[in-house]
């Protein structure tokens, strides 16, 4: 969690000073909260009033994702630079660079476990939920066409020769893209069956539906 | 390896002090053995060990380099 501190000393300044020592942090890391800013009060004797602030650390998203991120990366030996983008809520990181398909891993599988565990961890840190897209290069994107394309090519043979067809078995995000890919495709339905991580999507001939 | 599993597992929990990893090598494998605080025991395993699997799934990634099969205990 992000931590705060409230300081009082004799004068603003200063209470910023101790709290940002105590926090161990810069004043551009900082988001200070001036509380009171307090008076000398007379002579410095009678009434004087001590200044509070309130400092809390700011959040720095991207600081956190290099530090859980790079102690990975030096284990599989490889540099990836990083573009995080911010869009809705949605956090999206793509990495780039020489020979980082290790990243990725057989399907996805590890590029998934990765942009799993980087969510948890952003999501310590955040009020709101804040969904987290981790790819690498346009990995996720060219996956999504070959999915479609997959979804419609099977979709014909099943409205054709009126028998379902199972697909392999995919994650849930590329579940959701074989779905939604036929969502109106004529005289087909699709559900998933079976239980995580095996579960698949039925491509069903459901004559009259898509309409 | 010991200190990446170190790293993984203190990044996830809400007692970062409290998590050890002892490494047991083999000829061709490693044998992590994580521990963390009683507390903790849900952020490394999650729902139906979905943490867990993550885990496991990026340490084995980054053991590919190393030509070591990475086996991650979660031990009480």
């Amino acid at each position: 969690m992000l931590r705060s501190i409230t300081k009082e000393a004799k004068t603003v300044d200063e209470a910023i000073r101790q709290a940002l020592e105590e926090l161990g942090i810069d004043k551009d890391q900082a988001e200070i909260e001036i509380i009171s800013e307090g008076n000398k009060g007379l002579l410095g004797l009678i009434g004087s009033k001590n200044a509070v602030v309130k400092v809390t650390e700011k959040l720095n998203i991207e600081l956190i994702v290099q530090e859980f991120l790079e102690p990975i990366f030096e284990k599989m030996a490889i540099e990836a630079d990083m573009e995080i983008t911010m869009e809705d809520g949605q956090m999206n990181i793509r990495l780039t660079g020489d020979d980082i398909g290790i990243v990725i891993g057989r399907r996805g599988e590890t590029l998934d476990a990765l942009q799993y565990l980087l969510s948890l961890v952003i999501n310590r840190y955040t009020q709101d939920y804040t969904r987290v897209i981790l790819d690498v290069a346009d990995y996720r994107k060219k996956r999504a066409e070959t999915l479609q394309r997959l979804a419609r090519r099977v979709a014909e043979k099943v409205s054709r020769t009126r028998r379902n067809i199972t697909l392999e078995a995919m994650n849930p995000y590329e579940r959701r893209i074989i779905h939604s890919s036929l969502q109106g495709f004529p005289n087909v339905d699709t559900h998933s069956v079976g239980e995580e991580p095996n579960r698949k999507v039925v491509i069903r001939y459901a004559p009259g539906s898509g309409k | 390896m010991k200190e990446l599993l170190e790293h993984i597992a203190r990044s996830l929990v809400d007692h970062p002090e409290a998590v050890s990893v002892n490494e047991v090598e083999g000829e061709h494998s490693v044998i992590l053995e994580l521990k963390v605080s009683e507390d903790d025991m849900g952020k490394v395993i999650g729902k139906q060990g979905r943490i867990a699997k993550a885990i496991r799934t990026v340490m084995k990634a980054s053991a590919i380099r190393e030509n070591k099969r990475v086996v991650v205990e979660i031990i009480q």
